[in-house]
């Protein structure tokens, strides 16, 4: 077993970056463990970032994240591309299980695992993914050239994927539940004025249609009842997220939707020494900038309660 | 032990289809975070194990073979043994899940 560190981050995303930039300058050498296929959280799947202040004319997601990340690698935070496994959080040394086994300890924690695309549950979804079934527009659409494909959703994500598609697709249909957009009003305007872009509106995807791949859908109307197919080669789910909060289930407060549950103001969690921060904690902004806040505090909650502490 | 081979659609039959070894073949392409995510996994699994070919096809490159098997997700990492698919694997996976799935060919 190696040293006890002061602070170990479990996550990365806006969130857990940010956590290590506050981290690292405050002297506290931090060890960073940022996902072996998930480092850098959400926005590595994305596109253009329009909504993160400093960038006059936007930034790549996949960029800002390399940015962060060097932002905390400069001031001395340690990041290691692996998971973590299994954690032990109570009492006043924490250890932590990364995905080779080995075993690191530290006197506080920041959980910023962030949040995983939420699917629809069917059967047939889960046998038609990667068969035309996708959650990464930025991945996939490249496949959907000329094609028409479907996006269900109805958030700003949604909205941002529908319109990236249509560069691809001839066309795509907008599934959503309601009658009206959640996205923000700038991301409705763009979307009702791009011509490739369909709306299948108080429609649920109840069946997705294929042997081998996608053929359809099976659409219900959410207000009669009534049900249709719509004639689609791809879908690109856009339903929102869940907190990934499997890893510390049992040993935290978490909520009836699965969140991590902090008090007050602050990123503490109901186990002395363990804080946590981003979407894992959020269930109503969830944007790359309260992430990275809330990661701030995270940090000086850690930096305040391991000076107590000494 | 050696690196990840780069295959195309000129290439295919010859390093992919013709092999004695089985050979893992990973589609990517450049702006797929994901498979930037699951390239440096495959070259250690490629550095350590000496009875696959580990091969990457850039599917904006060479689409012909991308679309001939029904790619429409990346990454997607096929294997192929005796020029037929054995085993598809779609999406990033942790080292240790992807090395349970390839287990037989390793």
């Amino acid at each position: 077993m190696s040293e006890i560190r002061n602070v170990i981050i479990i996550g990365s995303g806006p969130a857990g970056y940010t956590a290590a930039i506050y981290a690292a300058r405050a002297q506290l050498n931090p060890l960073v463990f940022e996902g072996s296929v998930t480092a850098g959280g959400a926005l590595m799947n994305t596109t253009e970032v329009e909504n993160f202040p400093g960038f006059t004319d936007g930034i790549m997601g996949p960029e800002l994240m390399e940015h962060m990340r060097g932002q905390a690698v400069r001031f001395g935070a340690e990041i290691v591309t692996d998971d973590v496994t299994s954690v032990e959080l109570n009492g006043p040394v924490k250890t932590v299980v990364d995905g080779s086994g080995t075993a690191h300890q530290a006197h506080a924690v920041i959980l910023a695992t962030g949040s995983a695309y939420r699917e629809l549950g069917l059967p047939s979804e889960k046998r038609l993914s990667g068969h035309g079934v996708s959650w990464c527009a930025t991945c996939d659409g490249f496949f959907f050239r000329g094609q028409d494909i479907a996006v269900v959703g109805g958030g700003d994500s949604a909205i941002e994927e529908a319109t990236f598609l249509t560069r691809f697709a001839n066309s795509v249909t907008l599934v959503h539940r309601r009658d009206a957009l959640r996205a923000s009003k700038i991301m409705q305007e763009r979307a009702f004025a791009n011509e490739k872009l369909q709306f299948a509106w108080n429609s649920e995807v109840v069946d997705v249609l294929g042997e081998d791949k996608v053929s359809g859908l099976v659409l219900r109307d959410t207000v009669t009842g009534e049900t249709r197919d719509l004639a689609v080669t791809g879908l690109f789910v856009a339903i929102g997220h869940d907190p990934r909060s499997e890893l510390v289930k049992g040993q935290i407060d978490l909520d009836d939707e699965g969140y991590v549950l902090v008090q007050g103001r602050s990123t503490a969690t109901n186990v002395e020494g363990v804080f946590a921060c981003g979407d894992l904690v959020d269930h109503t902004y969830r944007q790359a900038i309260t992430a990275a806040g809330s990661g701030c505090a995270a940090a000086l909650d850690a930096e305040r309660f391991l000076a107590a502490a000494e | 032990m050696g690196a990840t081979k780069i295959v195309t659609d000129a290439s295919w039959a010859d390093d992919v289809l013709m092999s004695d070894k089985p050979v893992i073949v990973d589609f990517w392409a450049e702006w797929c975070g994901p498979c930037k995510m699951v390239a440096p996994i495959l070259e250690q699994v490629a550095a350590e194990h000496d009875s696959v070919v580990v091969a990457k096809l850039n599917v904006d490159e060479n689409p012909q073979t991308a679309a001939s098997y029904g790619i429409t997700s990346i990454p997607t990492m096929n294997v192929y043994q005796g020029g037929q698919v054995v085993k598809t694997i779609i999406g990033a996976k942790p080292k240790a899940a992807l090395l349970a799935d390839l287990a037989p060919y390793l």
